[in-house]
């Protein structure tokens, strides 16, 4: 039996969007990571990122996923 | 003398909307003649048409959405319009021709080529020009029973409550995270609501705010540590995206004045039209 690593649907919103071109989707984690930390590992500039969903539910860096989540992360947004 | 309903009652026009239903209609021609003859206001022509259960005929296709009583609450409101760029533009002219009554515009702001691109009211000849002159003018061309008090000034602390403190809701379409606090402090201590749209590129969200809701902090975080420019700074501003959020805003407003409908209080509204991802999350 091959154990396989568990992915997350990553999603880049807005600004962020062009830190996404390098990172494969569906994006694989190892489980029990935080977003913070896995923010770090893809290289995402975490000063950037002002919001954080994780399956439609706010969330924050210390957030841990164990696979299969749907991660949105925002950037500010101001313009009018 | 016969009174101003009896008129109405006796001019109004016996009409069918496209799907056969009837009603009474009272054309734009007809209620400038009224206003003159009475000496009021074509919006007090207007509502007491609304009161007589006549549909003047420039609101007739809202009237399958709108009750009369829905109706003359719009004619009866005065919305708060802050930043009167690609959002505010486009929110007053969607609030101009709902039929909302009053309109209090604040911006303090002039025309310059790069605004070409989403905001409705730019226009080449109007290059330089105030932009709440613009809106003023342009309100009073789609809806001259629209009142309409401007204030050609950049939206600050000192002024602002006093500004909004007679709307019943305001709408935030301003340009920097800095200046939303600033309105949203004050229509909460005026205790108002406040929806509030943002965009940058193809990106736009939207919520709606009340005084005893959270709020920006939510969304923006700590007033004290926020950057002033979000994500537009690198981005700009595409006008499809800035006139789907417009439009939301504009919705949020009808329903917080009319009390129907679902809010997106304590909600974001998101939207990125790269992709036609349309989610609303709980903040």
């Amino acid at each position: 039996m091959t154990s396989q690593k568990p992915f997350i649907d990553l999603k880049l919103f807005a600004a962020l969007k062009r830190f996404a071109v390098k990172i494969p989707d569906p994006c694989p984690i190892s489980p029990g990571i935080t977003v913070g930390e896995l923010l770090h590992t893809l290289g995402i500039p975490v000063d950037q990122v002002r919001l954080i969903f994780i399956n439609g539910i706010k969330g924050d860096f210390s957030s841990v996923l164990n696979g299969n989540e749907r991660l949105g992360i925002f950037p500010s947004v101001g313009g009018g | 003398m016969s009174s101003l309903q009896d008129k109405l009652k006796k001019i109004a026009k016996p009409l069918k909307l496209p799907d056969g239903s009837p009603y009474l209609s009272l054309s734009l021609e007809k209620t400038s003649a009224l206003a003159d003859e009475f000496g009021i206001g074509k919006s007090s022509v207007e509502t007491t048409a609304l009161g007589e259960e006549i549909t003047p005929e420039r609101y007739a296709r809202n009237m399958k959405s709108f009750s009369f009583e829905d109706q003359m609450k719009l004619l009866n409101a005065n919305i708060g319009v802050v930043g009167l760029g690609g959002l505010g533009g486009v929110v007053c002219e969607i609030l101009a021709r709902l039929g909302i009554g009053k309109l209090t515009l604040i911006d303090g702001d002039a025309f310059q080529d790069s605004n070409l691109n989403r905001q409705f009211l730019c226009t080449e000849e109007g290059m330089g020009g105030s932009k709440a002159g613009a809106a003023a003018g342009r309100i009073k061309k789609i809806n001259s029973s629209v009142a309409v008090q401007a204030y050609d000034e950049f939206i600050n602390e000192q002024s602002v409550l006093e500004q909004i403190r007679s709307c019943d809701a305001v709408a935030d379409c301003l340009d920097t995270i800095h200046t939303r606090f600033i309105l949203e402090r004050a229509v909460k201590t005026a205790g108002i609501p406040l929806v509030s749209g943002a965009v940058s590129g193809s990106w736009g969200q939207a919520t709606t705010i009340f005084p005893e809701d959270t709020g920006f902090q939510s969304i923006y975080g700590n007033r004290a540590t926020i950057p002033d420019k979000g994500s537009e700074a690198v981005m700009g501003c595409l006008a499809f995206v800035v006139t789907l959020i417009a439009s939301i805003e504009s919705s949020e407003i009808v329903k917080v004045i009319l009390k129907k409908g679902a809010l997106l209080r304590n909600r974001l509204f998101v939207a990125d039209l790269t992709d036609n991802i349309f989610e609303i999350f709980h903040i």
